[in-house]
């Protein structure tokens, strides 16, 4: 596949396209691995919400 | 399941649990197809390899305006009807909608520099959707600033709605003024005036980039529910505190 006399442009579009969505899935990960460690540190320590103390 | 079940955070954690590994198989294997179509796709005959550009561009303007279009559905939601999960949905459409803006700008920068000679100009199209962007960076503003989440959700669901004017303003700008942006060329009235040896996997990434989207959001969502869950168990470890001390 060639992609001409402006590949540059082609490979820096899908570079940064590759990037930012990279960036905003690590972004979700994390932040739902820190929520559930938070969240599993609590429940630890006894702290429990209403509807889990009626349950 | 009646819909009313999804209003319970709980089933509706429980529901995306279930549904993510599928979604994120789809879009996986949607974008491996669609990358396929578009590596084999042949070159545009006045714009040679540079439309490669396009099977970005304009899915990632489509879901700018569609994560706008969403976020004001979820403030009808906030502001009207007071559904629970409304403001949680908002709130996790803006950071994807800004994403996908950014994407369609900088791809847009440069495509238009081999294509117009510039990589930009202050047309109506590009100056609308440039505008946005912006209009997410204030929701986004809005929300991580407010103290108080639903006081934040308030404030962003006016602003939502608010900014879905700039929707049809970013749709009809190429057929309203003389703009450097080509006109509509997918949907239009007629058939699209793009060749199918490009129109279909530009169609397949779109798809893909959508599930990419409802992806995020789900998953965005989900995380949001986790935080309202561990902020509110802190007030009442706070709460607890305060009480023993008394």
């Amino acid at each position: 596949m060639s992609l001409g006399p402006h590949a540059d442009f082609i490979i820096a579009a899908y570079a940064v396209t590759i990037f930012i969505v990279v960036a905003l899935v690590s972004w979700v990960v994390l932040d739902y691995s820190a929520q559930r460690r938070i969240l599993d540190d609590l429940e630890e320590r006894g702290i429990t919400r209403r509807s889990q103390r009626e349950g | 399941m009646p819909i009313v079940d999804l209003a319970n955070p709980t089933r509706f954690l429980n529901i995306v649990n279930r549904i993510l590994p599928w979604l994120i198989t789809a879009t996986l294997l949607l974008f491996v197809i669609g990358l396929y179509r578009v590596v084999n796709a042949p070159d545009d005959y006045q714009q040679g390899a540079t439309v490669k550009i396009m099977f970005l561009h304009v899915p990632a303007a489509w879901l700018g305006m569609f994560g706008w279009g969403l976020m004001s559905v979820a403030a009808l939601g906030t502001l009207v009807w007071r559904h629970p999960l409304a403001d949680v949905a908002g709130k996790a459409a803006a950071p994807i909608g800004a994403a996908f803006t950014l994407i369609c700008l900088i791809t847009g920068s440069l495509w238009g520099r081999p294509t117009w000679g510039t990589y930009w100009v202050w047309d109506a199209r590009l100056t609308s959707m440039l505008v946005l962007l912006l209009l997410y960076l204030g929701v986004l503003a809005l929300y991580w600033t407010a103290e108080e989440p639903s006081r934040g959700a308030r404030a962003a669901a006016v602003l939502s709605l608010v900014g879905a004017i700039n929707l049809p303003i970013i749709k009809f700008s190429v057929d309203w003024w003389n703009t450097l942006h080509q006109p509509a060329s997918v949907f239009r009235m007629g058939r699209s005036t793009i060749d199918p040896a490009l129109l279909i996997p530009l169609l397949i990434v779109a798809l893909a980039f959508t599930l990419l989207f409802l992806t995020l959001h789900l998953a965005i969502m989900r995380n949001e529910l986790l935080r309202r869950r561990v902020r509110s168990m802190r007030l009442l470890q706070a709460q607890r505190l305060a009480e023993a001390r008394a």
